[in-house]
């Protein structure tokens, strides 16, 4: 989905900047795109208390979506609270945001705070 | 009791050897008893058959945990019935417990729909007076304001809603592990709840009975699943001095025990549904087992003290 070294040199550049933005990101109702592979693009998918993929690469302006595949409820926690945070998910229930400013996001589930991921805002 | 955990290489406390020996007993019932150090065991068949008469109690109570009223996955769908017949269990006892716990995850979801259907089956139940603590289930607002308002009406819950009392002599702790959790982390107290534990049994003379109950185990059951509170050993710490400390957990859906010194460590059934044996499945979400099996892996767990020993007894027994 991303190369390693595309996420490298958007780390590299994105963290000079991101102390610059508060909000960045907005919320926004889920929009279904199709990578046509059959996988959603910007879809992290929650199964067996895991984020996957556990680190997202997207451009500004694009649509993220969680899809929680589990049993148990789980929620999508911005660690700096940098997003708003999702309700519980319960089996199936999916959470969208767009995102905003170029960045570093990491972010848990605050049910169960083993799981953790990133999400990486690039410019588009 | 040091010599329990004989092999602990993931220093999580937990050995093979002890597991297993811990998995055998779930679901079969088991009294256990510590008088003067020596741990003494007897399945409840065993008792049966030596026709031996459980001598009077001077105090009995019951936990029940893990109830998820609004789960109706292929684990378990009829969560609701499954915690009716715990309390049938309950009210068919001989000798009622004085008072129930329960440890955490009432609901499913913390929908005041799944509490109000919990608070209209227990209705049923002989014994009245129940003492709470949350589960992360409850509190998944992130706040845990609705449950606070709903269940701590009968304690002087402080901060989050942890709280004391006494009841014939033994202290009663009841604690908060499930909220402004870390990322990356485990349950956790706080310090808010750590500093109020340590001037709670401050004036408590060591040869009182301490029970200490809250939903995430106290001891590290198994960290890669969450299964542990980061700094319950500051909150052991506190109790160390005691003679007798019986610590009463949730959460994992299994009976696991530990003892360590003059702690010993318990964690109760669920009577909703069973989660896997610790890293024996991809994840510890709900276990689907043969309709048949499910009621043998659900179940509660009576605790009897008898003034002037410093002993307490704690019984499991499952639905079936």
């Amino acid at each position: 989905m991303y190369t390693s070294i595309a996420r490298n040199k958007s780390v590299r550049i994105l963290f000079a900047i991101s102390f610059l933005f508060l909000t960045h990101f907005t919320l926004g109702q889920a929009e279904k795109e199709d990578a046509g592979d059959g996988a959603k693009k910007n879809q992290i998918v929650i199964k067996d208390f895991h984020f996957t993929p556990e680190t997202l690469t997207v451009k500004s302006g694009e649509k993220i979506t969680w899809i929680n595949r589990d049993e148990e409820p789980h929620t999508v926690v911005s660690v700096e609270k940098q997003f708003k945070r999702s309700t519980a998910l319960d089996t199936d229930q999916e959470f969208t945001i767009t995102a905003d400013a170029p960045g570093t996001y990491t972010y848990f589930c605050s049910v169960h705070p083993k799981m953790t991921g990133t999400i990486v805002v690039v410019k588009s | 009791m040091s010599d329990y955990i004989s092999h602990d290489h993931e220093h999580d406390g937990i050995d093979r050897r002890g597991f297993l020996q811990c998995m055998a007993w779930a679901g079969t019932g088991l009294l256990w008893t510590i008088s003067g150090g020596v741990l003494v065991s007897k399945t409840l068949a065993q008792i049966a058959k030596a026709g031996e008469p459980l001598p009077a109690m001077d105090l009995s109570f019951l936990q029940i945990s893990d109830s998820h009223i609004g789960f109706s996955k292929e684990a378990n769908k009829d969560v609701t019935a499954t915690f009716r017949i715990a309390l049938d269990r309950i009210n068919a006892m001989p000798t009622p417990p004085s008072f129930l716990i329960h440890t955490g995850d009432i609901s499913q979801l913390s929908k005041p729909e799944e509490f109000d259907t919990f608070d209209e089956v227990l209705k049923s139940c002989r014994t009245k007076d129940v003492f709470y603590v949350p589960g992360e289930h409850d509190v998944l607002d992130g706040s845990g304001k609705l449950y606070r308002e709903r269940y701590l009406k009968s304690v002087e819950g402080k901060g989050l809603g942890w709280y004391s009392f006494n009841k014939n002599g033994v202290h009663f702790i009841g604690l908060v592990n499930v909220l402004n959790l870390q990322a990356g982390g485990l349950g956790q107290l706080g310090d808010e709840q750590l500093e109020w534990l340590e001037a709670d049994v401050k004036d408590l003379g060591s040869s009182t009975p301490i029970v200490v109950f809250a939903h995430i185990p106290l001891w590290a059951v198994y960290p890669q699943w969450g299964w542990g509170t980061s700094d319950s050993e500051r909150a052991l710490g506190y109790l160390k001095r005691f003679g007798s400390v019986t610590v009463l957990n949730g959460h994992i859906h299994q009976v696991l025990q530990k003892v360590e010194g003059n702690m010993t460590f318990h964690t109760a059934m669920s009577t909703a549904f069973p989660q896997p044996a610790p890293g024996t499945a991809p994840s510890p979400g709900p276990m689907t087992v043969p309709a048949e099996k499910l009621r043998s892996m659900l179940g509660l767990t009576s605790v009897k003290y008898l003034q002037g020993k410093s002993s307490l007894a704690v019984v499991d027994s499952n639905l079936n």
